[in-house]
């Protein structure tokens, strides 16, 4: 493993800190004040996202994306992550499940969504079922060549700006050794369907501008062709194409730690009390040391997985160290740092109450981290038999 | 319509170095980027081919160990081709010394239109475009701020202190190119993949046909003999406001010859 950057990734990193830098940065204290991302401004990153060729970074160059590798996408993920989710978000990033589109599906949702035309979001949590999601409810009943789908979601990111969901509903049970459990298909479902409703979900305290909505479908009827994979294989669908998923919080909480390392830095290289810097003081210098090791070692755990993923041969344990591993030093290099700062880090001049804010849901979205701790031992012990 | 750009790459201003005491220039043994002034005309060269509907920009840069960090940005921004010019003797040349060499690389292309920026953001002599175009016997235009091909002349809105000149050259012409006046693009990430293969051409004196004692140390025609820190900043004037302040501003801004 060689992380060492090519000329090429150290241009394309380049190019999106100066993207972040000059369209993005500019509007952080305008959504954090507000909440929104006012709609112009919406339409203007993303024109300014499709002209610098960076939207859709991660799907193939042959479709009409920016081709990159995993590795570099979670370089590129980490430059992003300098900046808040409300605003990153525009630069999107469709879900890679969509490459799983068939037939006409390519035309009506994959490439128009590459092109900026079309914008997704993916529908999985229900208010009865979050890490549990083969307890889901909604479901999906064929009825001919429809199927009708009733049921509620909740926490559906960006609902808000999508025209389409992908979306994850009970087609039926199967016995399991710990009993019934739902079968999972995935559907690409138009919010204009009559019957799918959009709904404000409920105010969170991190990712401001960044909106969770709920979404109700009462009996919507879909067309067969919408079906995305094949029925009952909803899971194997999501295992394919979301892994990625993982990474990107991975990799994003790598850039926000690099935006709070550096605050607390310069804040120890340069405040003085009791008449010499404060990182003179071992009790902040060592709170550097620990915060420098802790992004370190996220950093290593996520550039391997993601070049693991280059090579097929990344596991879901590896995805799920990435992510505990990442996240878990988010939450304590954000923390480190304001405690650096005293009463300043808390007060919103700054960015680390925001970061330490955001930082939160990392450790619950895309799978909280109990569940990646799950995911490491089972795949430490089912060699055994445990 | 092939236009040629002018492209310095210098030491990242965010990681400048140091100078070297012997020679008091700047050493460029750190990995080099394209200066931010020669965007502008980089941006100005791509706009125009566009709106022309056919033609190519080719870059041209001169430094040490045929660098090219700086000229990847410019091709990845979506510049066809380019010539880089190394030779050890090109070590220490002066404004002159460089644009002798800019001007032959340059004449071999059989460009166009020549762009260059008003002045490098390490070296700030501002007098290379006006030397490579009196060494090519052209025409020279500095400061545009807007330039079009019509009619098969250049028209080039020429910034002042007042406004602007409109003015009309033949082609070709070189033109310098204020910065500000366009909005360079993005290197993309398509951009920058094929960057790595777009053809560089690698040539040195001799290719040139420049005899090494008219460039580098050996031509330079000016020496710089000591470099100092600026001066601290002084404190402003403090007025404090007795109802006449504003008259006192005033007869500051007055003195100034800014009113």
């Amino acid at each position: 493993m060689d992380f060492g950057l090519t000329d090429e990734q150290e241009m394309i990193v380049d190019t999106v800190r100066a993207f972040v830098a000059r369209e993005l940065v500019p509007h952080e204290n305008q959504v954090e004040a507000t909440g929104v991302v006012a709609p112009e401004l919406v339409a203007e990153i993303t024109q300014k996202a499709l002209a610098a060729g960076i939207y859709a970074a991660n799907m193939p160059a042959e479709l009409g994306g920016g081709g990159l590798d995993n590795l570099t996408m979670a370089m590129v993920d980490r430059a992003f992550g300098f900046t808040q989710y409300a605003l990153h978000y525009i630069v999107a990033r469709p879900s890679n499940i969509l490459q799983a589109c068939q037939g006409a599906q390519v035309d009506d949702y994959l490439l128009p969504t590459i092109s900026g035309e079309r914008v997704d979001c993916l529908a999985m949590s229900e208010p009865d079922a979050g890490s549990d999601v083969r307890g889901m409810s909604c479901k999906a009943t064929r009825d001919g060549d429809h199927y009708v789908i009733k049921g509620t979601k909740h926490f559906i990111s960006h609902a808000d700006l999508a025209d389409y969901v992908i979306l994850f509903v009970a087609t039926g049970e199967e016995e399991t050794a710990r009993g019934p459990k739902k079968l999972i298909s995935s559907f690409l479902v138009d919010f204009d369907t009559p019957g799918v409703e959009v709904v404000p979900g409920y105010n969170c305290v991190s990712n401001r501008g960044y909106h969770n909505m709920i979404i109700n479908f009462d009996n919507a009827r879909v067309p067969a062709s919408k079906l995305l994979g094949e029925e009952h294989r909803g899971f194997d669908v999501a295992n394919e194409w979301l892994g990625a998923t993982r990474l990107q919080v991975a990799a994003i909480s790598l850039g926000r730690a690099d935006r709070a390392l550096s605050v607390a830095t310069e804040w120890a290289a340069t405040r003085e009390q009791f008449g010499q810097k404060i990182g003179k003081f071992q009790g902040v210098s060592f709170k550097l040391a620990d915060m420098t090791t802790k992004l370190t070692e996220a950093e290593m755990m996520t550039y391997r997985a993601a070049w693991k993923m280059d090579q097929n041969t990344m596991t879901d344990g590896d995805a799920a160290m990435a992510k505990l591993s990442a996240t878990e030093m988010l939450q304590f290099v954000s923390d480190e740092a304001i405690q650096i700062l005293g009463g300043m880090g808390l007060m919103d001049e700054l960015p680390l109450e925001r970061i330490w804010r955001d930082a939160r849901v990392d450790r619950i979205w895309d799978g909280t981290s109990e569940i990646q701790r799950h995911i490491i031992s089972r795949e430490i012990l089912r060699p055994l038999g445990a | 319509m092939k236009v040629v750009v002018c492209v310095k790459q210098i030491p990242d201003p965010a990681d400048p170095g140091a100078l070297d005491p012997e020679t008091n220039t700047l050493k460029r043994d750190t990995k080099l980027i394209l200066d931010e002034s020669d965007s502008y005309g980089v941006e100005m060269a791509l706009q125009l081919v566009d709106a022309a509907g056919d033609g190519e920009v080719h870059l041209v840069s001169m430094a040490a160990n045929n660098e090219v960090g700086g000229l990847r940005t410019a091709l990845a921004m979506g510049a066809s081709s380019a010539t880089i010019v190394s030779d050890d003797a090109l070590g220490g040349s002066d404004a002159l010394g460089t644009s002798k060499v800019l001007a032959a690389a340059i004449a071999r292309q059989e460009p166009d239109l020549v762009l260059a920026g008003t002045e490098s953001s390490d070296g700030y002599t501002g007098v290379v475009p006006e030397q490579v175009a009196e060494l090519m016997g052209l025409p020279s235009v500095t400061f545009a701020k807007s330039i079009s091909i019509e009619g098969g002349e250049a028209k080039i809105q020429r910034q002042t202190e007042a406004g602007y000149d409109d003015v009309e050259c033949p082609l070709p012409v070189v033109v310098s190119v204020t910065a500000g006046v366009v909005e360079p693009r993005y290197p993309s990430f398509k951009g920058i993949m094929a960057a790595k293969s777009k053809p560089v051409d690698e040539l040195d004196l001799d290719a040139l046909g420049i005899d090494a004692a008219q460039v580098g140390w050996a031509g330079a025609g000016q020496e710089i003999v000591a470099v100092d820190e600026a001066p601290a900043r002084e404190a402003g004037e403090v007025i404090e406001d007795d109802g006449d302040a504003h008259e006192r501003i005033v007869a500051f801004l007055d003195d100034l010859k800014i009113l």
